[in-house]
């Protein structure tokens, strides 16, 4: 359920699971990310907001190894992205709203694809896999197609799987885009626990009420990070009362 | 009359039932949003008022037409955009504009009025193909098309879907500009703090209507009195509240709790007492007034 996790903003650089140093990416003449620093901590809730075209994507595909960065440092779960994106990919999970299950193969055939991918066993994942539909009390949507399932669950089972290995860090692109209100907020319920058990979650968002849930939120405005930092001192610090608040104020 | 009359319109897909027997009525320059989340049935009943799907039974009125037998009629008289943008990527700004004005055999100097405020913001980008465009100056553009023949009804499928809130707030801005020249809206949306910007909405859940109101009397309808809570510790109030007997509801929102009772009676010091029992500290209790979320989740279940 919800957990609250209490930043510690001076932590050591042990606690530190991406970090990013001057990164810069350019597109031709147009520089998408524009020296971007910040470090993400062990286990943390990290919110990567930004308007549109502020340079999200192109920076979230980075650290998940898809794509070089033109200058700066940046290491993911101890790897350095130019030489060890694969080691990176391992590491690291992904779920979006646009793309995340196979419509036409079941639940556990999309367990089954998905985990093997990641090199786990086959007899992991058959235990595993009825584990964790068992626990999310789902267990006869095992053998069903992923297009005769609710809407809300696809979702939820797309998380669970995008986690399914165990990584590092989960980067989660705008996981509830759509869900209805109840869904969402069970959606989060399964965010605070991966990150109780040590998972590392990475989210983009445009519900402004979910970014209230981040332990630590960016604002990107133009490739630049604009502010950082817990949602209570942000609204502190722009002197309002919603994180919504504070977008419009920075991207306006 | 009604701009839009809807009575007992269902839509099935084979087994699925996307719309059940809905009933809606919408007046001349309104503005009406069609609140829920994907899969609701929003996209399905508006692609029926576009005269882009059959109903399976029931009856849709648009300005006295009606869908299936004066749909020609309909098709000269309504903008709509859908959800996913279906401009020509490869013409430029103007060209798309000039394109959609002939179609209905309009120009662009004709009803050049009705999108001026809009259409000023893009103009400098005039002669830049349309694909190559930002997602807000490409909204923009598609609002100017949909717009430039000068329709009576305008129907729109999630403009704000995957917007950030910064061009949100723009379009519902333009929105209201529209509305200014008479032209009844009627917009679906899964974000439910838009509903305030509408003059009534609808919220649809499973392919049902659960509310028809005012924004402001869905809320005010709400029968419960509503607590935000918070604690030092949100994950252990989470679950305490949970075992507590007299809470009816626990629900996340932002960096607090909203909580129910199951009798309006109960005080919030009961509650905080018995917090102090199990430990918190730093509680904070208020109650505050319900928002459109915290109706649709009611509503949604209590419906069920």
């Amino acid at each position: 359920m919800f957990y609250s996790l209490n930043v510690n903003t001076e932590m050591s650089s042990e606690g530190t699971i991406i970090t990013v140093k001057n990164l810069v990416k350019k597109f031709g003449n147009f520089t998408a990310n524009d020296n971007l620093s910040f470090d993400v901590y062990r286990g943390e809730i990290f919110g990567f907001l930004g308007a549109n075209g502020a340079g999200k994507t192109t920076a979230m595909k980075i650290l998940c190894g898809l794509s070089a960065p033109t200058s700066g440092e940046v290491s993911v779960a101890g790897f350095d992205i130019y030489t060890q994106s694969e080691l990176i990919k391992r590491n690291i999970g992904y779920m979006s709203q646009k793309f995340s299950l196979y419509e036409d193969l079941t639940v556990y055939e999309n367990m089954r694809f998905y985990a093997g991918i990641y090199g786990m066993k086959r007899k992991d994942i058959k235990s595993k896999a009825e584990a964790m539909l068992l626990n999310l009390g789902i267990l006869d949507y095992k053998d069903k197609l992923v297009a005769e399932i609710p809407l809300g669950w696809k979702q939820k089972i797309a998380f669970s799987i995008s986690i399914f290995h165990e990584p590092k860090i989960v980067f989660l692109d705008e996981p509830t885009g759509g869900v209805d209100p109840l869904t969402r907020r069970q959606f989060w319920s399964m965010i605070y626990d991966a990150a109780h058990r040590g998972i590392t979650v990475f989210v983009t968002t445009h519900y402004m009420d979910e970014a209230e849930y981040c332990d630590r939120v960016s604002i990107m405005v133009d490739g630049r990070i604009a502010a950082l930092d817990t949602p209570i001192e942000l609204k502190k610090q722009f002197d309002v009362s919603t994180m919504g608040d504070v977008f419009l104020k920075l991207a306006r | 009359m009604f701009s839009i009359n809807i009575q007992n319109l269902s839509k099935s897909y084979g087994d699925v039932q996307a719309l059940k027997n809905v009933s809606l009525s919408i007046e001349h320059g309104e503005l009406f949003g069609l609140i829920g989340p994907d899969g609701a049935g929003k996209t399905s009943l508006l692609r029926i008022l576009a005269t882009m799907l059959l109903p399976t039974s029931g009856t849709a009125d648009l300005e006295d037409c009606d869908v299936v037998t004066d749909y020609k009629k309909i098709r000269k008289m309504i903008g709509y955009m859908p959800g996913r943008f279906s401009l020509y990527t490869d013409l430029t700004v103007e060209e798309n504009l000039q394109f959609f004005a002939t179609v209905y055999g309009s120009t662009i100097e004709e009803n050049y009025h009705i999108i001026k405020d809009i259409y000023s913001q893009i103009e400098p980008f005039k002669d830049r193909p349309a694909g190559k465009l930002s997602g807000g100056m490409k909204q923009k553009l598609a609002l100017c098309c949909s717009l430039i023949h000068l329709p009576k009804v305008l129907i729109l499928d999630e403009p704000t879907t995957g917007v950030d809130v910064v061009s949100r707030a723009e379009l519902w801005e333009m929105l209201k500009n529209v509305k200014n020249h008479g032209i009844t809206i009627i917009v679906s949306t899964p974000y439910m703090d838009e509903a305030s910007l509408c003059d009534r909405v609808a919220l649809i859940q499973d392919g049902e209507f659960m509310s028809i109101d005012t924004p402001q009397a869905i809320v005010d309808n709400f029968e419960f009195k509503i607590f935000e809570v918070r604690t030092a510790n949100m994950h252990k109030l989470m679950a305490d509240l949970g075992e507590i007997t007299f809470v009816e509801s626990v629900h996340l929102f932002g960096q607090y709790v909203h909580v129910t009772f199951k009798n309006n009676d109960v005080k919030s010091d009961k509650l905080n007492s018995v917090l102090l029992d199990k430990k918190h500290s730093e509680i904070e209790i208020r109650e505050i007034k319900p928002n459109i979320e915290d109706c649709f989740i009611h509503l949604m279940s209590t419906q069920k």
